[in-house]
Formats: C-alpha cells, structure tokens, sequence
C-alpha cells in the first residue's frame, strides 16, 4: 500500500514546456484545525494527530467526499520543529497513552500510515514516504492524479510545536560540527533560512537603497490580512498588527532580522483534497483548477548564497511556473509567496514580476497600497506572518479567493489565477491555481 | 566561548589537513580554470570529478556585507551573543565566499567593504579554522 517517493513526479527542470495535466486536477476541499501555539504534551485532543484527522473530515466534507473515496495519501511524515533536532530529540520517548496514541505517531510525528490505521481508509493505493514539505506536496499530488496514480488523494501538512525554545538542542547543542555544517557552523551560522536570506538581504539593500525597517509595511499587512482570516493563529489569539514603533523596537535575532519578521511557531495540521477535473464536478463544493506545479532544488555554488544567485533562481522558479502554466506575469491575479521570514519575500515579488514590479522596487511597492481592498492585494492570505507557521495559509487564500468565498479577504481586483508557494529561493514549489481550467 | 570545532570527512579532510598547517587550499577544477568552496565530489561546472585538484589560494579577500548574530541557537556560542557574522569574498574569485567573526571588530562596527587576509585560530586542540582578519 505504501510505496516509495522516486521524485520521477517532479517538473524541476528549466524548458518543460505547458504541463500535461494542465486543468485536468482540481482542488475540492480544504480543512483547517485550530492554530496553538504549542501542544501541552497532555491533551489528546489537541495533539497533532488529532488536530491532522480533524483537517482530513473537514476537507473531505467540504467536498462530499467518503473515506472510502480516496485512494492517495501524501503526508508529510513529520514537522515537529524540523529537522534540526531542537527540542524534538528530548521529546521522545515518552510515557505513551493507549492506541492510537501509543507511539510518537499520533502525537507529534504524523504519516500516512498511522492515518490509514487510524482513520480507516480502505481503498488507499497511493502513500508514498518520505515525503517532502508542503511547497511539493501539492505538486506531487497534482502530478499522481494527473498520471492516474490515484484519483482523490489528501494532502496532509502536520506543523508541530512544544514548549521550549525552538530548534534548541540536538545538532544545535553539539560542540562538533559535522557534514555540511562545518561549513557554517563554526562561524555561528546554525544553517537556517533566516541566515540563508539575510545576507542577500543586506545586499539588496545596499545595491538598490532602502533600509530593513521599510519592510514594516508588508509584515503590518501580513498581520492586518491574518486578521480577516478566521482560522489563523493571529486571528483567534487577537493578535493586532504591530505599529511601525513596535516593529522598530523589536527584538533583534540575526540584526537586521527581528522578532517580527519571523513566523510564529505553531502546533496545527491542515488538509487539501485534490481529485481529476472530472470528478470534480460531480462533487458538492466548487473545484478550482491545478494549472501548473513546478519544483527546484538550486545547489550553493560557495558557502553563501548571494544577491545575483537569489535572483538567478528566482527568475528561473518565475520561468518554470509561466512556462508550464501557459501564463505570464499580467495574468495572475492572486499572489501568495512565501513569508517565513520577511526577508525572502521581495526575491519572489520580483522573480515573479507581480504587478510589474522589478528588482529593486519591492520596498516602495509594499510603501504603497497592498492591502487586500486595494489594486494590488499582495500576498491576500497573510502568509505565516500574519497566521502562524502553518505554511498553508497561501494556498487556502488562493482556493478561497478563486471561489470568492474569502470573506472579508476577498479581493476586489479579478480573481481567476493565483499563484501560491512554501518555497525558498533554493528549494521549494510553486503552484498555479485558476477558477477555470483553461 | 569556544567555537565549535569542525570534523572533517573523506570529502574535506584535505582542507582541513592544510588549514592545521595554516593554508588555505580550496578545489580547483584544471579543465574549467574554477575555483570551488566548500569542497563538492564532482566539479559544479563541467560535473566531472577527474579534473578536480587541491590549489592553495592566497588568504585575500574583502567584506561583502554582515550581520550580527544577537540570538542564534548554538548552545556554545550563546555567551558570544552578539557577535558579527561577515561574508568575505575571496579576491581570486569572488564568487567563492566565506564566513568570518572578524576577530577584533567589536559587533556593529564591521568596515563594509574593507580589505580582509585569512588567519587561523585554534578551536580544539590541533584543530585549526580559518578566519579574516581587517587589514589596516
Ligand atoms: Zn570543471
């Protein structure tokens, strides 16, 4: 039942012409658990995998759709703070409780298995393992409904969080450091995004003017987008957007990098329901159409990844995903890129030319009006930002905007393409999205 | 707070044998003319192993940019906190780029731009890295 991940589904590779399946998949149904801060190690209603079967009903629901119906599952086996070790290595093991919460699976490690068992899905013949993040996860699916691999398949992204500071301990507490981390490690760099971003960051800066704190405006909507988004952290916590003073007086982490710029961790699971057009239709909720996947995986040429080779590949991420979708940069309506630290996000808005921003021009763009109601809703879901670290507020957004069913989000601009990722400038994927399949 | 000590592997075992000796040998691909860092099994250009060696380059470089590590997560540089991260470019090549503390720039006040020669510092007994150093 389970099989292995061969990464033969990718479409990783500049030149691959429109995507065969191009608005032959569609997304039916969503599901979202509550958003925690952390799980309390006690509660077995709010552990991870009880947070992950609630997203999967909610999903299929949303759809119609019986467990008997689906017969793909891709979970990504995991999220619980990384895998930089963290707190996680001294979370397990633990006393463990009665089935199914008799493992670390169910609590806060999360795979296809335990769902299968614990859910009772009968008809499943697609559960591949070792899968990766979200940012593929949605493409690996799209291309196995595509290919007839399965035909309804669930896309399950666990995001774990626990009491401790995070991704503390494990290779982080070693006084060796080992593998690629000797590269980094003993100069202090622990080999994150955060320092990944940073320092292309302060080049950009330097080559095309402005300062870091400019980037108050697109974390203050990030924060004002979260608010309108019922389900997100930010939303049912009552977390105001900060003021610019706030913003400014904020902690520094990796100076310029602040508090604020950085997501919030979160314990939560979301689920997405992706079926064959033609299926689609005969479901209860309104489908909206996978018209391009496309992933990359960029290899460092040296040890830090500079300005020139951010927007290198970022161009060639924009390149990939128009291609495949048979779109460019006028056409999409919708943009949701990746925000886990905000510092990362301009490669993409400008890789990606939304609205016809170029490089350079990101800080006066969020200088302008990006909020949701206005000409240029940039980035309409909040992101994590604005949301907590689900990593899946940008492709909820995308669905909900293309049925207009995002409420006080919905934007006010044409809403028939979106395009949404959980990417980095190296490594990720992207996903365009239409109302129509054509 | 010490730094945290480096453990070479197959791949890197070169480097660090003459970064111990207080040289900086970095790969060189001979049929590309291409400098490479940190070291890769097969050369990034042409992808082929057969031509790679071990070259000695000279220690020269300049500070591209940097930040300031306020809170990171390595448990044995917390007491270092804050402390400057620099990403030096090599002078033979710069697109070959290293990290450097700047010993001796106290945090904030790293000269942007400014002339860098490569030194070595002791991590563990036997255990060298290489660092920058400002050249006045
Ligand atoms: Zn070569």
């Amino acid at each position: 039942m389970t099989s292995s991940n061969d990464f033969q589904w990718r479409r990783d590779r500049d030149g691959l012409g429109v995507w065969e399946h191009r608005g032959k998949v569609a997304v039916v149904g969503y599901g979202h658990s509550p958003v925690d801060r952390r799980w309390d190690e006690v509660n077995l209603d709010t552990s991870l995998g009880a947070y992950t079967i609630m997203a999967c009903e909610k999903a299929m629901e949303q759809a119609g759709v019986t467990i008997d119906q689906v017969d793909g599952i891709v979970c990504c086996d995991s999220h619980i703070a990384g895998g930089s070790g963290g707190t996680a290595s001294v979370w397990a093991p633990r006393p463990y409780f009665d089935p199914p919460y008799d493992s670390e699976y169910g609590l806060t490690l999360i795979n296809a298995q335990w769902l299968i068992n614990t859910m009772g899905f009968k008809n499943v013949k697609f559960a591949p393992t070792g899968v990766p993040t979200i940012g593929e996860m949605v493409g690996m699916a799209s291309q196995a409904v595509g290919d007839g691999v399965c035909s309804t398949c669930l896309v399950i992204y666990p995001t774990g969080n626990m009491e401790g500071r995070y991704r503390r301990g494990g290779e982080n507490a070693d006084d060796y450091a080992r593998g690629a981390r000797q590269w980094t490690v003993p100069w202090g760099n622990h080999g994150g995004n955060d320092f990944i971003n940073i320092f292309p960051h302060r080049q950009y800066l330097m080559k095309y003017g402005g300062e870091h704190e400019d980037l108050v405006h697109f974390v203050r909507n990030q924060h004002k987008n979260g608010m309108l988004t019922p389900w997100g952290y930010n939303a049912t916590h009552n977390v105001q957007p900060i003021s610019v003073e706030d913003y400014i007086g904020s902690r520094p982490i990796l100076n310029p990098l602040r508090i604020w710029d950085c997501d919030r961790p979160v314990n939560a699971s979301a689920a997405y329901l992706f079926t064959t057009s033609e299926r689609a239709q005969d479901m209860k909720s309104q489908p909206v159409y996978v018209l391009n996947h496309s992933q990359h995986n960029f290899a460092f040429r040296t040890t830090q990844p500079d300005l020139d080779e951010v927007e290198m590949w970022t161009d060639r991420q924009a390149a990939r995903m128009y291609e495949g979708a048979g779109l460019g940069p006028a056409d999409v309506d919708i943009f949701n890129p990746y925000d886990g630290y905000s510092i990362m996000t301009q490669f993409f808005l400008e890789g990606v030319q939304w609205h016809g921003v170029k490089r350079g021009e990101s800080l006066s763009f969020y200088a302008g009006d990006i909020s949701v109601k206005g000409p240029h809703p940039f980035s309409s879901s909040g992101g994590n930002l604005g949301n907590g670290r689900t990593r899946t507020a940008m492709y909820t957004d995308s669905i909900e905007q293309l049925r207009g069913t995002a409420g006080d989000r919905q934007v006010t601009v044409r809403a028939e393409t979106a395009l949404c990722a959980f990417t980095t400038p190296s490594s990720g994927g992207w996903l365009m999205l239409g109302k129509y399949p054509s | 707070m010490p730094k945290i000590i480096p453990v070479p592997d197959e791949l890197s075992q070169p480097f660090w044998d003459a970064v111990n000796e207080q040289r900086l040998v970095l790969q060189n691909c001979t049929a590309c003319d291409k400098l490479q860092y940190p070291p890769k099994a097969d050369c990034q250009v042409c992808g082929s192993a057969d031509y790679l060696e071990w070259k000695e380059v000279e220690g020269k470089g300049h500070v591209a940019t940097y930040i300031v590590i306020e809170d990171g997560r390595l448990n044995r540089r917390m007491l270092d906190q804050p402390y400057n991260l620099a990403l030096v470019t090599l002078d033979q090549d710069p697109t070959v780029n290293f990290y450097s503390n700047l010993p001796g720039v106290p945090p904030y006040e790293v000269p942007l731009g400014a002339a860098v020669e490569v030194t070595f510092e002791e991590v563990a007994p036997g255990q060298l890295i290489h660092e920058w150093q400002v050249v006045e």
